[in-house]
């Protein structure tokens, strides 16, 4: 690995150990690999992608599954799936960097599907990140989780600045007392699109899912968030989605919730606005001027 | 020294101050009342530059700062408690008190100045400064921003505004300890008595004007016949 591989790899996951289980991927093929006795990687053989299986009762386990591209021009669709076996408790870190000098149309389009096992528990943190002068950088993730009796997943996903063109898709279907979080920011700027999408079935009684996008969109970018939640039985959703519009940025917010029972509790609340003048004032109040106070409240409005 | 020198300030046709001139020394406790409307808030805004005058001129010091931003007059000592606290979404209480100080800030340093305000500080130092916390709560911190900033003119605009009776009881206290400490001017929008007891100055606000300007003992006519906000004064219950 070079030191633009390095840079991009500390981009995505800064937190990768030697110690743990890791598969990176660059430019379309696996350079690195490590697994242990409880989460085996196993390479699709009829298409691009791994099977991740971890163990029952696997307690802690943590899971780096970074991409890197550094070829301009490289357009890969990888299909990733996490078994998560019964009881087992895993942290997994993935995302793709993508450095681009030149301007031919890069693109990653990740599709990841996980299967959580009764009572598995998952932490799922994506990142994506573009640099390098050349242009048309596009990143399109789809995940799909499937979630058994009484499993939880959190997932994490950050997208600031770099991509040109997004659609993410999120699909997920959830048993009885199964619970998804989803948090998600992302930051646009220049002409840059995003588009996300969260489609949620809830089947099982007392499953529940909580979404809260956070998203800022400047210069003439444009962002569109979209989310269908439906509750077939006694149930809770409740989804959030805040953003903040600079310059002559473009917000959309598409909600839908559908309650096909008594008992399906759902909420949606939305909120797009420009940076609210007393947040400005206090923080000018306290000494920074406008364009540090604005950039103090961005900051923590993605953190 | 703070000079208002003939201040006038004009909305949608009405007069909110008319021809306003006062001079607030340094090391004093100034307390402006009156009845609501009769421009004390938009008065302490003018200070801090969050609203431009329609004419007249703030000194500050000898130097005229009526045109200056906000933050350049925060930079020269001015400091501003709101009166309805803001939040923000994703700061914590931490990140706030760090951007007062305007310097490196330990975690020990922020817990003692929430301590000086009645908060637990472990309990609250990492927490989002956002609508989850109570009225009290965030009255409380705003006035820990002011401690941590520690502006030469601290103005605060209607502490006691939405708060209960034991917070206000504990806000009292605050500022009793704040006389004590602090050097500077302290200039307090309040209806209330027990915060007049604190000042040694009080400026009684009517229609945009200055009806009086002097100890409380030379206004007591005023302060224990007529209750500002309508009922009666603490005083008389």
């Amino acid at each position: 690995m070079n030191q633009t591989d390095k840079n991009l790899l500390n981009e995505i996951s800064p937190t990768l150990n030697e110690a743990e289980v890791y598969n990176i991927r660059k430019n379309g093929e696996s350079i690195a690999r490590q697994v242990n006795s409880y989460v085996s990687i196993i390479p699709k053989e009829d298409k691009s992608g791994l099977d991740i299986y971890v163990k029952e009762n696997t307690l802690f386990g943590i899971i780096h599954i970074p991409v890197i591209i550094t070829k301009s021009g490289l357009k890969e669709t990888v299909y990733n799936d996490f078994h998560i076996g019964k009881n087992a408790n895993v942290i997994i870190l993935a995302g793709c960097g993508i450095h681009s000098d030149e301007d031919k149309m890069t693109a990653h389009d990740g599709i990841h599907r996980f299967f959580l096992e009764e009572n598995a528990k998952v932490k799922y943190v994506e990142k994506h990140f573009g640099n390098g002068k050349g242009k048309k950088r596009n990143l399109n993730p789809t995940t799909e989780i499937i979630m058994k009796k009484s499993s939880t997943m959190n997932m994490d996903s950050t997208q600031i600045k770099g991509v040109d063109n997004t659609i993410r898709i999120t699909n997920a279907t959830l048993e009885e007392n199964a619970t998804l979080e989803i948090s998600e920011k992302i930051l646009t700027s220049g002409n840059e699109q995003a588009k996300t999408e969260f489609n949620v079935t809830l089947n099982g009684e007392n499953a529940s899912v909580h979404v809260t996008s956070r998203s800022v969109a400047e210069n003439n970018s444009f962002q569109e968030f979209k989310s269908s939640i439906i509750g077939n039985t006694k149930c809770y959703a409740h989804v959030e989605c805040d953003a903040i519009i600079k310059d002559n940025g473009m917000v959309k917010a598409i909600p839908e919730i559908y309650a096909k029972n008594i008992d399906a509790n759902l909420i949606h609340e939305a909120a797009i606005g420009k940076i609210a003048g007393d947040e400005l004032n206090k923080l000018m109040s306290l000494g920074l001027n406008e364009s540090e106070a604005e950039e103090v409240i961005i900051k923590g409005f993605l953190k | 020294m703070l000079e208002l020198k003939e201040l006038c300030f004009k909305k949608d046709n009405k007069m909110i101050l008319n021809h306003i001139n006062l001079t607030l020394e340094d090391n004093k406790f100034y307390c402006i009342t009156g009845p609501n409307g009769s421009g004390k808030s938009t008065l302490a805004k003018i200070i801090m530059g969050l609203n431009k005058p329609t004419s007249g001129h703030i000194l500050y010091n000898g130097k005229d700062i009526t045109n200056l931003s906000i933050d350049k007059r925060a930079n020269l000592g001015i400091g501003f408690a709101f009166q309805t606290p803001v939040t923000f979404k994703g700061l914590t209480i931490y990140d706030i008190l760090k951007i007062a100080t305007k310097k490196e800030l330990t975690k020990k340093e922020a817990c003692a100045i929430l301590s000086k305000v009645g908060l637990c500080a472990k309990e609250y130092i990492d927490r989002e400064l956002n609508k989850s916390l109570s009225g009290g709560e965030l009255k409380r911190i705003e006035i820990a921003t002011i401690i941590a900033k520690n502006p030469h003119i601290s103005i605060f605009d209607e502490p006691e505004a939405g708060i209960d009776l034991w917070s206000f009881k504990y806000l009292t206290d605050i500022f009793k300890e704040f006389n004590v400490e602090k050097k500077g001017i302290t200039i307090v929008i309040s209806h209330q008595e027990r915060i007049f007891l604190l000042a040694d100055e009080i400026i009684l606000l009517e229609n945009g004007t200055i009806k009086e300007k002097g100890t409380k003992e030379s206004l007591k006519k005023y302060l224990n016949t007529t209750c500002p906000k309508g009922g009666k004064n603490e005083s008389n219950r």
